[in-house]
Formats: structure tokens, C-alpha cells, sequence
């Protein structure tokens, strides 16, 4: 054993390494992509990785080698679960030989993501059973049991962290090489009575999952993960509102008032109330109820589905009251509610349905210190709460709201697309040939969603990976006098495009698809794809053809072009956007995050006449006035050269671009 | 030795290395060690935050409002911006560079490092202000901001580690061929009051 500083994602994946995974696939998606990176970095000799094109290919794979007796860990975002849902729910139904962990990491916030989805929700729904870790060292560990457990019944299991313990790190214990299981599958035994899914087998099999997880769910109500603070809750002789020395005047159920004197057990004078929390909001619980663990019964659920009921009924005895922190759905909540129907209990639970905590967003430290603090009617959870308010750290665009009068206003920071994107030059480009046209531009999924932000304003919808070119379609079907685009970038291309493409070709579709090809999945890290030639184990692999496939399919105008050439640009989408039938412009220009820069671009002041033509229409965050002057910032200009070749007077020059 | 620090500023200033380096000098020195940081999407010209805690008995990597030793802006608006989560006696290093948002640019509105840190130093006891600008123009390069003011926060006493410490760590954590520079930057804050005085 030795300690790492790792991030929750790196933990994930070393501990999937000591249980020795033998596959893993996976889509890149924050907050989950640093799991499949690491798997691919710190693997062991004979262990196969790769991005796989997208999450439903990605299942499709680990599910092969699961039938041949490898562990194998398929990794993804919430919404990219929705595209791996459909081997998911029937995989379910066969079930698995080697141990299965699906990483599903969800976005509370989102700080991400279109949705705030909850997974534990998708595991009620498909039967698999659900991991739910709190922090990065938790999360090492719990991989490692979720292997076991995925053996031991045969199915596959769900990881599900959240952003905070993916992205948060911590100095985490974890094994030495030598300490790694080995994990050796004895390959594919035929069986078509297994491994073929008929409606025979699936209505037989579906009664084993339903009795499987009652017994899983009696299983996880001793898995030491879920469990109840303080411990030793049952030995009522040594209640430990005494066993940790506090005196009962300062106890927060005397605050509350609800404390009834005749209240028996460890919980007399504390109103006999309970916190149920999962995830980061269960350390956030814990946190608050650091200097008073006397205040309140906490109960950790570590496994949302099948939902430990034995040890909830257990946590649930003799309370009045139950506050439920978790965030996203409330799921916890709705079980508890449950089973106090259920078991007749006189247990008032709250929480997010009954309007005690917000039901959307993410919880924060501040959140649920005011949750419990309200809960518990004391002081529970205060720390020196002197200034006034914070905004959220995940959510910091608004003015000031802080009471302080003389807070000066603070700046608005909205993401935008970096200096020197090649996507701010293809937007620009299709803009200026369109002007005064009847168009819709149909977005996607990537860091072009940013092209929606003013000056470009480049951006009418965007709903999920692929989904611009549907939508393009269907809305020239009603409109057909309006040109309609349908603007994708190349890993989305692969991932979910393909098939809009054959349907717009097949359907004879009016459109024109703009690809914008930056060789490689920028917002989540930078990931290869099947256009870059690499794959995530470093093997040089063909380059998948965007243009080709286009080609393939039959879309009978295929054209490159530079996006950083502005005129040619601005030609090449006139031409092409003019012709009949299903069309694509290929726009061709790296990263800025994967070439060098070309040189520093800078204003003549002397030429320039201070039009702001090039603030106005580029909205370039190396572009800045400094007392009325336009000038360049040299640590943000990339030498891109699209604001020269905007200039009416050609006052902008150097660097590599036109001068 | 227990502490909560916050690092702030605009996505690229380079806040996660110095998150880093502070946690890296932590696990050296045996410490427990957490943090957090901003990933994503914001990371494109948005506020950027870390927070990182050190000491025994954290539970979250998250810091709470009213609790934070320290604050380290890269760029004063978003060191106000983090200012509900000082301690009452918490210290903030900042660098007194404002960065124009796009948008600030594009309104034409106006908005003013000089009145960010004017407002700071009515707020703030501890403040120690940098002149990220001039000082990484004498440095040499405008990537040092981050290790420059961990140097300052070394100096303002503040950060619960030594030059030396964090020397260390730069020397396991950056390329050689980026030492020389960085600790340049690290004992520039030092080296700048010794002349002062």
C-alpha cells in the first residue's frame, strides 16, 4: 500500500485496475472522462482500453468480453448512458460472466451537461444494481467491491459518482502492483440458451433478477458502506449524546424545542431525528455534524438500488424525524417515505418533495449546512457564517449579490470560444455568406455550443450529441423557404451523426452540414477519435475519412475548405449552401490546444481608424480596448489572423496570418 | 497544521498547478490533503476556482462561506468574487492585473481592477497586493503568475509552507527546462522586500 494525491476519476481507475479489469471502453463526457484516460495510462501489461466511437459501442464491447469471462468497466457521462441504454436493459436480462462496472458519472449543476438526470433512477429502471461512493478513497475501494459483486450475482453493476468526488482529489491509500488481482478469463463458452435473448429466457430470467435483488437488497443492508452514525446506535445504556461528553443544555434538540422528556434511548433530548444523505452530500452531512455527532442519527446510503431496507428500518426506529440530503432526484427520499407506509412507521421524512431542500441544482457545503441548521433548529452546521453571502462556485456569472452596498459589481464571465478557435472562423464565415438569407443554425454537442454566445450568435438549438441534423431536417419539412444547417464536430461526427446523414440522403433532405473538423474531442480533454489516427493506447491506427464516409453515404456535394481563409470560406459556403439536396462543407483547422501558435498578431494604431469592427463581429477574447484602443493580448492571441482579414482598413497584422 | 485555501481567476491563469504544487508540499509533508477544482466547460474564459484543504478530519474537499485561511486571486474581481468564503483574520494574496471579460469588452462597459482592490483592502486585513503585470514582464514570461504568487503567500506567511518546500515540489512536479524561471517567480515576492527595505 502507498498513498497518491489522485483525483476521485484516477481512484476510480486504479482501483478498477486492482481488481484487474481487462477491458475498458468508454465515451469521453465530463465529469467522466479522467477514468478511462487513467485505465489507458496506468495499465498493466494485457489490459485493452479504448474510446470506443460512442457509449452504445462502448457497452457492446465490454459486454463481449464480460461473456468471456473478463472484467471489464465501461465508462461515461449520465447522458451518454441514455445512448447506451438499449444493450444496457437487455444486457441486464442475460447477465454477465466476468464482473461488469458501468462508470456513470453524473452532473448535479450541471456544470456540463443538458440534463440533471439521475442515474440511480436508470438503475431502479434497468435492475442493475447501484454504487453511489462519497469520496475518492471510497470510491477506490467501492470499484473494487462492485467487481465482487457483479461475480457473485451475475449482473452488471453501476458506479455513480457525481462531479465532486469525480473532480475532487484527496491523498488516497491504494495498492502496490503486486497487490493487483490477476484476473485470467477462460473465454467464450457457447450456450445460445445463455447468451441468446428470446422472450422465454427473458421472462424466465426476469423472475431471477426480481428475487435477486430482494436478496441483494438483504445483502447490502450488511455491506459495511452503508451505514449508521454513530455506530453503536442500539446499546441504548451508552447513548452517545453522553459517550461524547457534550452536556445536554447545549444540544440542539433543545433548540428545537421538540425534545420530549420522556424520550428513551440514546436520542432523549436530541427530538429523535435522523439525517439520510448519499454521495458528496452525505460528507458535507458529515461535516456539519462534526462538532455535534450527539444532534442527529445519520444513515449513509452507499447503495441507492436495491435500496437496503432492513438497515433503513433499523436507522428509521424510534425517530420522529428524517431529513434527506442527496442531490439530483430524491431518491433516497422516496424510499424512506416507502417503507414508513409500508411498515406503518410514524416517521415524518423530508426533504426535497416536500420542499425543505431545493429540488434542482447542486447541494454545496453552504446548502446543507442551512438544510440541517433548519432541521435541527440550532446552531447545527454553523461555522462563522460572518460575510455575506457566496455566490455558487459552480454558477459565478451573476452580478453581485451580496448586501455589502459598496461590493463593486463584478464582471460577467460567460465560457467562450478560446482566442484563435478555428470554430469562431467557420461561424464567421457561414455567417457573413448567409447574411440577410432566411436561415436556422442547428448546433451540437462540443466546445461549438459556445458558438451560440453574442457577437457569433451562430447557434439556434442544440439538444443532444447528433441531434442538429434531425432537427435541421424536420424544420425545412415545415418551412421550406428557410436554408437550414446543421453545424457538428468530428468525434460527435462518429459518435451519433452518421446516422442523420443516411436519414437526411435517404429522405432527400434539403440541408447543408457543416462539419467542424478540429481533430480532436476538445471540450472534454482532448480525447483521439476515429478521424485522428490515434488510439488511446498510443497504436497508430487508419484514419476514418470523414469526407469518405459523407461520400459513401451519397451526399453528393462534398467540400474542404480552411476556416481561417476567410474569403474562400465565405465562397465555399455560398456555393455549396446554393445546391440542391443534402450537402457538407467540411471545415478543416486543429485545436488551438494541440498546435503551436503561429505568433502574436498586433494593431497599427496609426492605421487603425477605432471602427471596432473586429470586437464587434469576432467577440475574440485576445481582442480588448485599452482607453478607446483596439489592441491584441499578446498571452491570449494564437496569430490566427482572422481579425486582419476582418479589418476594413488592414490595421491588424503579423504573426503568420494574412497581412 | 490545518488550512483551507482558495485559488480563483479566469480559466488559463494557471490555478490548477498551483492547487497542485500546494497539495504535492502537503503530501510531502505527511499531511492529509483534499481539494477541488473547476473542470469543463467553465474552464473556457470563465471563473475558475480550487479549493484545497489540508489537516486532519476533512470530510469534503469542498470549503465552506466564513472559513477559508486564505485566498489566492489571480485576478481581483474574482478574488471579490470569492470573498464570502474568508475567515474574519484570513489573508488574501492578490494579483491587481484585471482580466476584460469578452463581454465587458463587447458592451463597452467599463470595469476596473483599481476599484476591486480598493474594495479589498477596505475588507481585508491581510491583503497583500502583487503587480502580477510588471512583475512577470521582469520575470520574463507571463505563465509564472501562479508559482509568483504562491511566492507572495509564501511571504505573507500565509500558506503554511516555505520557499524551500515548494522549490521542492517544482522541481519534481515542472520540466527542468522551467525550473530556473519558476524560482524566479517564487522568490521574486521576497526578494522585492528585501529591497524595499
Amino acid at each position: 500500500m502507498h498513498r497518491e494525491f489522485l483525483m476521485g476519476n484516477e481512484a476510480i481507475a486504479l482501483g478498477a485496475i486492482a481488481a484487474g479489469v481487462n477491458l475498458a471502453a468508454g465515451y469521453p463526457g465530463t465529469p467522466s472522462s479522467e477514468v478511462l484516460e487513467t485505465v489507458a495510462k496506468r495499465r498493466p501489461r494485457g489490459t485493452y482500453v479504448e474510446w470506443s466511437v460512442n457509449e452504445k459501442a462502448a457497452m457492446e464491447v465490454a459486454a463481449g468480453a464480460a461473456y468471456a469471462g473478463a472484467r471489464v468497466m465501461v465508462t461515461m457521462k449520465q447522458v451518454g448512458l441514455n445512448v447506451a441504454s438499449d444493450p444496457l436493459m437487455s444486457l441486464e436480462y442475460i447477465g454477465v460472466k466476468g464482473g461488469m462496472v458501468v462508470l456513470v458519472a453524473d452532473d448535479p449543476g450541471p456544470i456540463s451537461s443538458q440534463t440533471e438526470q439521475d442515474t440511480r433512477h436508470f438503475a431502479a429502471f434497468s435492475k442493475v444494481p447501484c454504487f453511489d461512493p462519497c469520496s475518492a478513497q471510497e470510491a477506490y475501494e467501492m470499484v473494487q467491491e462492485a467487481f465482487d459483486y457483479s461475480e457473485k450475482y451475475g449482473t452488471p453493476v453501476f458506479l455513480r459518482p457525481t462531479t465532486r468526488v469525480c473532480h475532487g482529489y484527496a491523498s488516497v491509500t491504494v495498492k502496490d502492483a503486486d497487490e493487483y488481482r490477476v484476473n485470467s478469463p477462460d473465454g467464450f463458452i457457447k450456450d445460445s440458451g445463455r447468451w441468446v435473448i428470446f422472450p422465454r429466457l427473458s421472462l424466465r430470467n426476469h423472475e431471477k433478477i426480481e428475487a435477486r435483488n430482494e436478496t441483494l437488497a438483504e445483502d447490502f443492508s450488511s455491506y459495511e458502506r452503508n451505514c449508521i452514525y454513530p455506530p453503536d446506535r442500539r446499546n441504548d445504556a451508552s447513548g452517545f449524546g453522553t459517550a461524547a461528553g457534550r452536556d445536554d443544555a447545549s444540544g440542539f434538540g433543545t433548540a428545537a424545542g421538540r425534545n420530549d422528556a420522556s424520550g428513551a434511548g440514546p436520542f432523549a433530548g436530541t427530538g429523535k431525528k435522523g439525517i439520510a444523505a448519499g454521495g458528496i452530500s452525505f460528507t458535507y452531512a458529515m461535516e456539519a455534524l462534526k462538532d455535534s455527532p450527539q444532534s442527529a442519527r445519520l444513515f449513509k446510503v452507499a447503495t441507492p438500488f436495491p435500496f437496503p431496507e432492513k438497515l433503513a428500518l433499523e436507522f428509521l426506529d424510534g425517530l420522529n424525524e428524517v431529513l434527506c440530503l442527496e442531490e439530483l432526484d430524491p431518491v433516497i427520499e422516496r424510499e424512506l417515505t416507502y417503507l414508513c407506509g409500508k411498515h406503518h412507521l410514524p416517521v415524518k421524512i423530508f426533504g426535497k418533495l416536500t420542499h425543505h431542500v431545493k429540488n434542482a441544482g447542486e447541494n454545496s457545503r453552504d446548502s446543507v449546512n442551512q438544510n440541517i441548521s433548519d432541521f435541527l433548529g440550532g446552531a447545527a452546521g454553523q461555522e462563522d457564517i460572518s460575510r455575506s453571502q457566496a455566490q455558487s462556485p459552480s454558477q459565478p456569472s451573476s452580478q453581485s449579490s451580496s448586501q455589502s452596498s459598496s461590493q463593486p459589481s463584478l464582471p460577467v464571465r460567460p465560457p467562450v470560444l478560446c482566442a484563435g478557435c478555428p470554430h469562431r472562423a467557420s461561424f464567421y464565415a457561414v455567417k457573413t455568406a448567409m447574411k440577410g438569407k432566411k436561415t436556422i443554425f442547428c448546433g451540437d454537442i462540443g466546445c461549438y455550443t459556445l458558438g451560440n454566445a453574442m457577437p457569433l450568435d451562430m447557434v439556434d438549438t442544440c439538444l443532444c450529441m447528433g441531434a442538429g441534423l434531425g432537427i435541421a431536417q424536420g424544420v425545412r419539412r415545415i418551412e421550406p423557404d428557410t436554408t437550414c444547417f446543421a453545424f457538428v464536430g468530428d468525434s460527435t461526427f462518429f459518435a451519433s451523426a452518421i446516422t442523420g446523414v443516411v436519414n437526411a440522403v435517404y429522405n432527400q433532405a434539403n440541408m447543408t452540414l457543416v462539419v467542424l473538423d478540429n481533430s480532436t474531442t476538445a471540450m472534454t480533454g482532448h480525447q483521439p477519435h476515429p478521424g485522428t489516427g490515434r488510439t488511446v493506447m498510443g497504436d497508430v491506427t487508419a484514419k476514418v475519412s470523414i469526407e469518405a464516409v459523407l461520400r459513401g453515404i451519397g451526399v453528393s456535394v462534398v467540400e474542404t475548405a480552411d476556416p481561417l481563409d476567410l474569403s474562400a470560406s465565405v465562397a465555399c459556403v455560398k456555393r455549396v449552401a446554393a445546391e440542391p439536396g443534402v450537402k457538407a462543407i467540411l471545415f478543416q483547422s486543429p485545436c488551438i490546444a494541440i498546435t503551436k501558435p503561429s505568433g502574436c498578431l498586433h494593431v497599427d494604431q496609426d492605421r487603425c481608424i477605432r471602427c471596432g469592427k473586429c470586437i464587434r463581429e469576432l467577440g475574440c477574447p485576445a481582442l480588448i480596448t485599452d482607453n478607446g484602443r483596439v489592441c491584441v493580448d499578446a498571452s491570449l492571441c494564437t496569430g490566427c489572423g482572422l481579425c486582419a482579414q476582418v479589418c476594413p482598413v488592414k490595421a491588424i497584422g503579423g504573426g503568420d496570418g494574412n497581412e | 497544521m490545518n488550512k483551507n485555501i482558495i485559488l480563483c481567476g479566469v480559466g488559463g491563469q494557471g490555478t490548477i498547478l498551483a492547487s497542485k504544487l500546494i497539495a504535492a508540499a502537503a503530501m510531502k509533508k505527511d499531511l492529509p490533503v483534499m481539494s477541488a477544482e473547476t473542470i469543463g466547460m467553465a474552464q473556457r474564459g470563465g471563473s475558475v476556482f480550487s479549493h484545497v484543504r489540508i489537516g486532519e478530519g476533512i470530510c469534503s474537499p469542498m470549503i465552506a462561506r466564513g472559513t477559508a485561511d486564505l485566498i489566492l486571486g489571480f485576478e481581483p474581481g474574482e478574488a471579490v468574487r470569492m470573498l464570502p468564503y474568508l475567515k474574519p483574520d484570513g489573508q488574501v494574496v492578490v494579483s491587481s492585473r484585471a482580466i476584460m471579460p469578452v463581454t465587458a469588452t463587447l458592451s463597452g462597459s467599463s470595469y476596473s481592477g483599481d476599484v476591486m482592490i480598493t474594495y479589498l483592502r477596505e475588507q481585508v486585513r491581510g491583503l497583500y497586493v502583487v503587480d502580477g503585470e510588471q512583475a512577470c514582464r521582469k520575470i520574463g514570461s507571463p505563465k509564472v503568475l501562479n508559482i509568483l504568487l504562491l511566492g507572495a503567500a509564501v511571504e505573507s506567511g500565509a500558506l503554511g509552507f516555505t520557499e524551500e518546500e515548494l522549490r521542492e515540489v517544482i522541481k519534481e512536479r515542472l520540466p527542468e527546462k522551467f525550473h530556473e524561471i519558476n524560482f524566479r517567480a517564487l522568490r521574486y515576492a521576497r526578494e522585492r522586500k528585501e529591497t524595499d527595505h
